[in-house]
């Protein structure tokens, strides 16, 4: 497998930083266990917020801890169990919202040779599969925001090239995208989608200002 | 640093472990205030935090980055799922598949250390208007919309400084790869 598309760095920045919303944090995840490059940069992105935290103004602490060594171990992060890398079709980060893999998924259908597949995330955006037919064309969908695809199965086409399994296209408003599956097999990304959560605040705020509260 | 680490990590040295603490909690703990919570929350997050590290000291390595990374990592998820109440999808440094020969070789804790003082050095470097738009994702967790409306600039801007600065960061390394 050859990624030859990758992340942002403005995103993978974001990533490393605590700061994407979850269904995009969950896509860029995935990605990242899939791509030994996108892995190292999170590491080397991970020592800009340990240089950070070191020069805030350290707060003075109430109490010392007792190191209790039998505290049980809260899940925290990368999933429990989670490691870098994938089994089969599904990289690990997600594999704990595709239980029974890819073959399995009940499918929604979308139009003629394209079908969807919510995936439930805590937090902010939204998260699906979404299947394309080969040669078909997946139709726009503007949620407002980022959107973030990654490639797990097949492969499509857009104007900036081919995408194939691990690749990831990045797209925003200023964008405007066609992407058509290549012939052969379906096509199964992964996508995130900002929501309107922020479309909302965004609108919201707007009417503050024109108020001008 | 590395030393305090490897003292709780080998001996389970709560003296070492109360060290690290006076050394880390504080900042963890204004990271956590910079982050939203009240100064208690922030406290019980930053007890957690190097709590998390005494339970997980046997599973760190240097070559994948300094103690403060790490700390950086747990912090960072800690605040995710505890103050933000979504899933924190970044992995810990330790739990990152790394080609099968991860033994920790002196070489490689010497190169992480390279790539750590390069990394502080390009930050150093960066013109104010990209340290901010940084500082904001890192500190304070601002998406990119976010830091748009807070500093009333194009989101467009936002990315782009943002991507600069991952590129300088990056260009620092280049020579290490």
């Amino acid at each position: 497998m050859t990624i030859t598309h990758h992340l942002d760095g403005a995103t993978l920045m974001s990533f490393a930083a605590g700061a994407l919303p979850a269904a995009l944090a969950a896509v860029a995840a995935a990605h990242v266990a899939m791509c030994p490059r996108c892995r190292r940069d999170v590491a080397d992105l991970e020592q800009v917020g340990a240089a950070l935290m070191a020069d805030l103004a350290p707060v003075g602490l109430e109490r010392a801890p007792v190191p209790a060594p039998s505290v049980p171990s809260a899940p925290l992060g990368g999933r429990p169990g989670a490691r870098g890398g994938e089994t089969g079709d599904i990289p690990h980060p997600i594999a704990p919202l595709l239980p029974r893999g890819l073959d399995a998924v009940s499918w929604r259908w979308l139009g003629p040779g394209v079908w969807d597949h919510l995936l439930p995330v805590d937090g902010r955006g939204k998260l699906r599969l979404l299947r394309a037919a080969p040669g078909r064309s997946v139709p726009e969908h503007r949620h407002g925001g980022a959107e973030l695809t990654l490639v797990l199965r097949g492969a499509f086409r857009d104007e900036l090239g081919i995408y194939r399994r691990g690749d990831v296209s990045e797209l925003d408003e200023s964008i405007s995208h066609r992407p058509v599956t290549e012939p052969g097999s379906d096509c199964i990304c992964l996508v995130a989608s900002e929501g309107p959560e922020e479309f909302r605040g965004l609108l919201a705020r707007h009417w503050q200002r024109l108020r001008g509260i | 640093m590395a030393d305090l680490l490897r003292r709780v990590a080998e001996q389970a040295d709560p003296g070492a472990f109360r060290e690290l603490y006076q050394l880390y909690g504080p900042r963890v703990k204004a990271y956590m205030m910079r982050q939203g919570a009240d100064a208690a929350t922030a406290e019980d997050l930053a007890q957690e935090t190097l709590l998390t590290v005494w339970r997980r000291a046997a599973l760190y390595m240097e070559d994948k980055g300094s103690a403060a990374t790490w700390i950086f990592a747990i912090a960072r998820n800690l605040r995710i799922d505890r103050l933000r109440r979504e899933t924190p999808w970044q992995e810990l440094p330790e739990g990152r598949a790394e080609p099968p020969s991860c033994e920790a070789l002196p070489d490689e804790a010497l190169a992480e250390k390279q790539r750590q003082a390069r990394v502080r050095a390009a930050l150093a470097a960066l013109p104010p208007e990209q340290h901010e738009v940084v500082a904001l994702a890192y500190l304070e967790g601002l998406s990119h919309g976010e830091i748009a409306r807070r500093l009333r600039l194009p989101l467009g801007t936002v990315k782009s400084r943002m991507r600069i600065a991952y590129q300088k960061i990056r260009a620092g390394l280049e020579d290490l790869k």
